[in-house]
């Protein structure tokens, strides 16, 4: 018999019962919440007279919502500007403490992006299922675990019930392997990989990550790449539990210590999908094949090498493609053949769940370390994932190279990844953005958006275009 | 949850492949605490002109006359015809209530994305899958008659058009189960409480870890 992977033990572990309708319940251990997606399946509580399942095994932040700068930031829920977010972060608050559900308020020094601050706090741990009404849930797969984003309807449903109702999705290997180039980092290597597959190939697939490229990832870069799993279509993303990871885990406030510590770590080397173990789909790229990537339309398919051009139409594989690429052309207001390095652009932003852990942001320092932001760029935000992200980068004098560069140094958020707050890009501008999502809209009414790693954005921003990293000289 | 058992209604064809969940309600209406509401705001930045603000009246806004759901001849459509990929990206539950909110009961596309297929069961929308091929000729049948509408029978699993030629499609038992009788899964996972409560102590027993979570 041959052996399983590792989504399959994860999903053995966690098995309640097979349904008799080929869905399966499967038990939930760790659930995240924010202040977008929670308040609708409070009230359903609420309506119901129903009380959370387990409150211990849950825990809010609102993220999605919250200002950056320090003026409206220093005064709490209090400061923030917006009548209508303010409104849902107090939801939250309340929310939290009527359900008694532990939250890390917004002035919270521990308060951050939700994916951020989950690993960073040692609750997402390796072997655990993970859920949140936020697709970006499938970053924590990156210490193997099996996590992934629901609606608001599947909130209120984990929350009375400890379970989700699922069908087993199939299983996908991608494999990278070789050695990645200097300047090539797990932001490439995903965007890669979506170009590769499309944002619809991962679409009904746990895809576990894993080659050597994968493994030479630290486990920030691992969260990077299980990060963007929902833009290859797949809910979940995994990458196999080794010492990198354990060592990653070991310290923090929420992991366990001692002797629950040993037992914890025995289980945790077993989350490897078995060498015997059959995929039903393995997709091979190779390590040295991959540059910096920029995407250039409104898809996160639509990538291309630092050093390539905005493809033409008229060479896509079928109609549909070739609609689909003219309607991005028309959004993002380039031409077919336009090499990549001649993109002008507006705005940089170096933040999101992807993207602003402090190897994001050393990254990206030590490209801007010494130089100063491009006279065409308005403005350059660097946000940290979380506050104690923020602290870190502080005390290692990050924040003045930064801001010495003409960057802003803001507090912690989603910011512009979704721009549900002030910051927004304006109609028709370009920005350079360490994000997830290039759709239409997304960063502003109008917005148009290019998907680039940190070290790429903040070439960007010294340039006012995009340059090929890989030829900056580091400082 | 509303039943989905029938349902006959015009046809609203939007010619556009990987249509994110952005796109069918942006960001900036997810403010709202509410379920109900969002239809007015439903594909707002290609519908409108101007941008979109939460709580505002949209019934003054400049409306993108190049926008398929302004075209009088779809005015009253219930039922959406897309290309592949339809409800990708964000898992705002939002989307689904858009959709519902202006009045759409079923989308048909060649795929659809995972989680925003589960908020639309839970939401009581029929999500109907067909070959590409198909959908391409849906396609041209819209475009060369004004008032075309679909007749979509969930028990027998088939779409009949306008010249009574009909379409059999696919569908999961258990979304089937749960559109045909409109059922609260709280409800339904709740009568399997023993067995909840029997896995967790024994997972408890296993992975004790997990359920001692506190602040070093």
């Amino acid at each position: 018999m041959a052996g399983i992977t590792l989504y399959d033990k994860l999903w053995n572990s966690h098995l309640v019962k097979n349904l008799d309708d080929g869905t399966s319940l499967i038990y939930i251990d760790l659930h995240f919440l924010h202040e977008v997606t929670s308040p609708q399946a409070f009230e359903g509580l609420r309506l119901a007279g129903r009380k959370p399942w387990r409150a211990g095994a849950n825990m809010a932040t609102p993220d999605h919502n919250v200002p950056t700068t320090k003026d409206e930031r220093s005064r709490g829920v209090e400061g923030i500007l917006d009548p209508v977010s303010k409104i849902q972060v107090k939801s939250l608050d309340s929310n939290c403490l009527e359900f008694g559900i532990s939250e890390f308020a917004i002035d919270d020094p521990r308060h951050g992006i939700v994916h951020v601050i989950g690993p960073e706090q040692g609750r997402t741990l390796p072997g655990m299922t993970i859920v949140c009404g936020d697709s970006h849930t499938s970053t924590h797969g990156a210490l193997g675990s099996l996590a992934h984003g629901i609606g608001t309807s599947e909130v209120e449903h984990v929350l009375a019930t400890q379970c989700l109702v699922q069908k087993k999705a199939k299983n996908m290997l991608i494999r990278v392997d070789g050695e990645l180039g200097k300047g090539v980092t797990a932001k490439d290597v995903v965007l890669a990989i979506i170009g590769h597959i499309g944002t619809a190939g991962g679409t009904g697939y746990t895809i576990e990550f894993g080659g050597d490229a994968i493994q030479s990832l630290s486990v920030e870069g691992r969260m990077t790449v299980c990060n963007m799993a929902i833009e290859a279509g797949a809910r979940a993303g995994l990458v196999a539990v080794d010492d990198k990871t354990i060592d990653y885990v070991k310290g923090r406030p929420f992991a366990p210590n001692g002797e629950l510590w040993d037992q914890a770590v025995t289980a945790w080397l077993e989350l490897h999908s078995d060498a015997d173990a059959e995929f039903d789909r393995v997709v091979v790229l190779q390590a040295a094949d991959i540059v910096p990537q920029v995407s250039w339309g409104t898809s996160p398919e639509m990538v291309a090498p630092v050093t390539g051009k905005v493809p033409d139409p008229a060479n896509a594989p079928n109609d549909t493609k070739r609609n689909n690429y003219l309607q991005a052309l028309k959004y993002m207001g380039l031409e077919a053949g336009t090499p990549i390095q001649n993109i002008k652009l507006d705005r940089v932003f170096i933040g999101s769940c992807t993207n602003s852990r402090i190897e994001d942001l050393r990254a990206a320092a030590a490209v801007v370390k010494g130089r100063k932001v491009a006279a065409n760029i308005k403005e350059a935000l660097v946000v940290p994932g979380s506050g104690l992200v923020k602290t870190q980068a502080e005390q290692e004098g990050l924040d003045k190279i930064f801001i010495e560069a003409g960057l802003q140094w803001r507090e912690p958020g989603c910011s512009m990844c979704l721009a549900m707050n002030a910051d927004q890009l304006g109609e028709g501008e370009h920005c350079a953005s360490t994000s997830n999502r290039n759709f239409e809209g997304r960063q502003g009414f109008g917005g148009r958006t290019h998907l680039v790693s940190p070290a790429m954005a903040a070439a960007a921003a010294v340039h006012g275009h995009f340059v090929d990293v890989r030829d900056v000289e580091l400082h | 949850m509303q039943k989905f058992i029938e349902h006959q209604g015009l046809v609203m064809p939007l010619d556009r492949a990987n249509v994110d969940t952005d796109y069918i309600i942006p960001k900036q209406f997810l403010k709202s605490i509410k379920r109900t509401g969002f239809g007015k705001n439903l594909f707002d930045e290609a519908r409108y002109l101007d941008k979109g603000l939460p709580d505002a009246d949209c019934s003054g806004r400049p409306l993108n006359p190049d926008f398929v759901m302004n075209q009088p001849r779809y005015a009253g459509s219930t039922i959406l015809l897309a290309r592949e990929n339809f409800g990708c990206g964000s898992s705002r539950e939002h989307a689904p209530w858009a959709l519902d909110d202006y009045g759409f009961r079923c989308v048909i596309a060649p795929s659809f994305a995972d989680i925003f297929f589960n908020n639309c069961v839970k939401n009581g929308i029929l999500l109907i899958v067909l070959y590409e091929k198909t959908v391409d000729q849906l396609f041209q049948e819209i475009a060369a008659q004004e008032g075309y509408s679909l007749a979509v029978d969930l028990p027998s699993q088939t779409i009949t058009k306008p010249d009574g030629t009909t379409i059999a499609f696919e569908i999961e038992d258990s979304r089937k189960n749960v559109l045909l009788n409109g059922l609260d899964d709280i409800s339904l996972t709740l009568q399997n409480e023993a067995d909840i409560t029997r896995f967790e102590a024994d997972w408890q027993n296993k992975a004790p870890w997990l359920f001692s979570q506190v602040c070093a």
